[in-house]
């Protein structure tokens, strides 16, 4: 009898749908369709080329496949001590660990998983506030900045900051996988992590928090007192595994990516300064990493060329702060003159970006600047001999 | 059932005629880019052209507005040049498309806020019809000024005095 129920509800459910990694086709009607000419995902709507992998990157199809087991089947707490569910999920969550602290030459037991690496900054500096001493103070500097792609020298801060007994702290978000980072070369003592800008998903990351010396960090976020109590709240195994995949993948092929994305970044750069005149490059042309290309195109007001460049994805300006009217805050502090501020635009070449992305990008870049050109009083008045300084402007 | 799943949906879904800021570039600001209408220059040494220019390349906006004016002081040609956002390369275009045709004062009336209500601009880009609707007072004042320089001379002497 109850075989006979059992053999029914089987047969009344619908067959099971095959596990696909591909994201479903949007129904049409739901996103905008954008302008032709180039193939999109799920051979439907067509989308742009995505050249702003400094706002997020996608992620790598080996660290989905990572993924995978602990979003379907492995759905156990990680903090489960009693059951296999727990344990499986505890190994991946600590295999992703020594994934992470491999990248940096760390130890595992100084890794802390967080939602991200605007939480660990916050960790980073709140909490050492919080166990301030008499003589301790903090540094704080970005490796490799998002909007430009300058590297900070690091090394040198380093030792600067351990001969005066000071705390150093980096957020490396742009900069791990992507260039060398070893704490102990580099003598950091604290560092953010972020996994969706190394290929990996979005919702987690990680500080790095030295042992030896011991840097002392008191906990924020009360709770069940995971992650040694300096973050409570349950590890989510997926995306801890995710992290740690990202950051294997992006150990194997840092060397081969860097090499790639020089000569790409080489290439979107010399094509565009050949054929457009007036073009600068925002930041230090030697210390830098060479996938954050942030170019001024003199004349012409960025947020115009990146509408006009509708089948390219582009940033101007920090994606943090679109909302604001205030040119980039960066761009500002080196110097940059405040109309180029205006005209920036940023490129991002990463992992996954084709030559032929790059080619495109340039070809419409180079149109565009040249037709919004032909549209700004600016440059008709430099072609006709006037020094844009010298003019009264009206204040408004 | 099925019916006030459908009407709760039809609640969620966005109206058409709502402004899509949030999608992105509204159409009409980027029709004004990729169909371009009266850009370029008038000869500003004309007696009977005007020429407004608004704006500073520090704040990342400016405007160039120039109309032909006939004997009857009616708007007959106009022309623009914008170094700005979509959203002022728009606002400016179409200042340049409602001139044509109105006479002088007619002109002077054209206010900010159709200008922005025809483009759908949202909150954060209503400046850059402010800065159109100067361009045009602007360019009429420039004209005014060709036609009767002695006059505002004057004027200014008695404003003074």
């Amino acid at each position: 009898m109850l075989l006979w129920r059992r053999l029914a509800a089987l047969r009344a459910a619908p067959a099971p749908r095959r596990l696909s990694a591909a994201a479903p086709r949007p129904a049409p009607g739901q996103v905008p369709a954008p302008a032709p000419g180039r193939s999109g995902d799920g051979g439907g709507a067509l989308r742009p080329l995505y050249m702003d992998v400094q706002a997020t990157t996608p992620l790598d199809p080996r660290v989905l496949d990572s993924m995978l087991p602990y979003l379907t089947a492995y759905y156990g707490n990680p903090h489960s001590r009693t059951h296999a569910y727990g344990w499986e999920s505890e190994a991946a969550m600590e295999k992703a660990r020594r994934q992470v602290a491999d990248l940096i030459g760390a130890d595992s037991r100084e890794i802390i998983f967080t939602s991200g690496a605007t939480e660990s900054n916050n960790m980073a500096i709140k909490e050492l506030e919080a166990a301030f001493q008499p003589d301790t103070t903090l540094v704080s500097v970005m490796t490799v900045n998002n909007e430009i792609g300058v590297k900070q020298p690091i090394h040198d801060i380093g030792e600067i900051c351990r001969a005066h007994k000071v705390f150093f702290h980096t957020d490396a978000a742009q900069a791990i996988g992507k260039i060398p980072m070893d704490v102990n070369d580099m003598k950091i003592d604290l560092m953010s992590i972020s996994a969706h800008k190394i290929y990996g998903p979005k919702g987690v990351g990680a500080i790095y928090v030295r042992r030896r010396p011991r840097v002392r960090l008191e906990p924020l976020q009360s709770g069940g007192g995971q992650e040694r109590g300096l973050r409570s709240g349950t590890v989510p195994t997926p995306l801890a595994v995710g992290l740690g995949a990202a950051c294997e993948v992006a150990q194997q092929e840092m060397e081969y990516d860097h090499k790639r994305i020089s000569q790409l970044a080489e290439r979107l750069v010399t094509k565009i300064m050949s054929e457009v005149p007036d073009v600068v490059m925002n930041g230090d042309r030697e210390h830098r990493y060479p996938g954050c290309i942030n170019l001024s195109f003199a004349y012409v007001e960025g947020e115009s060329l990146l509408m006009a460049l509708k089948d390219v994805a582009l940033s101007s300006g920090s994606a943090c702060t679109s909302a604001s009217l205030e040119p980039s805050y960066v761009l500002r502090a080196i110097g940059t003159d405040e109309d180029l501020a205006h005209s920036s635009i940023r490129f991002g070449i990463g992992r996954f970006t084709t030559e032929e992305e790059v080619d495109y990008t340039v070809q419409k870049c180079i149109q565009h600047v040249k037709r919004l050109r032909e549209m700004s009083p600016l440059w008709e008045m430099v072609q006709d001999g006037i020094d844009l300084k010298s003019i009264k402007w009206t204040q408004h | 059932m099925a019916a006030l799943r459908a009407a709760g949906a039809a609640l969620l879904r966005p109206g058409r005629g709502e402004a899509v800021a949030r999608l992105g570039y509204h159409k009409k600001v980027v029709d004004h880019y990729e169909n371009p209408r009266n850009v370029g220059s008038l000869d500003r040494n004309a007696k009977n052209v005007g020429t407004g220019l608004v704006g500073a390349p520090a704040c990342g906006d400016v405007m160039k507005l120039q109309v032909e004016v006939d004997e009857n002081g009616r708007i007959v040609d106009a022309r623009f040049k914008t170094f700005g956002c979509g959203s002022a390369i728009a606002s400016s275009s179409l200042a340049t498309e409602w001139v044509k045709g109105k006479t002088v004062d007619e002109a002077l009336k054209i206010k900010n806020t159709d200008i922005a209500k025809e483009l759908c601009l949202p909150p954060v880009k209503l400046h850059c019809s402010m800065l159109a609707e100067d361009a045009i007072k602007a360019a009429l004042a420039d004209y005014k000024l060709k036609q009767d320089p002695n006059k505002e001379e004057s004027e200014k002497k008695a404003n003074n005095a």
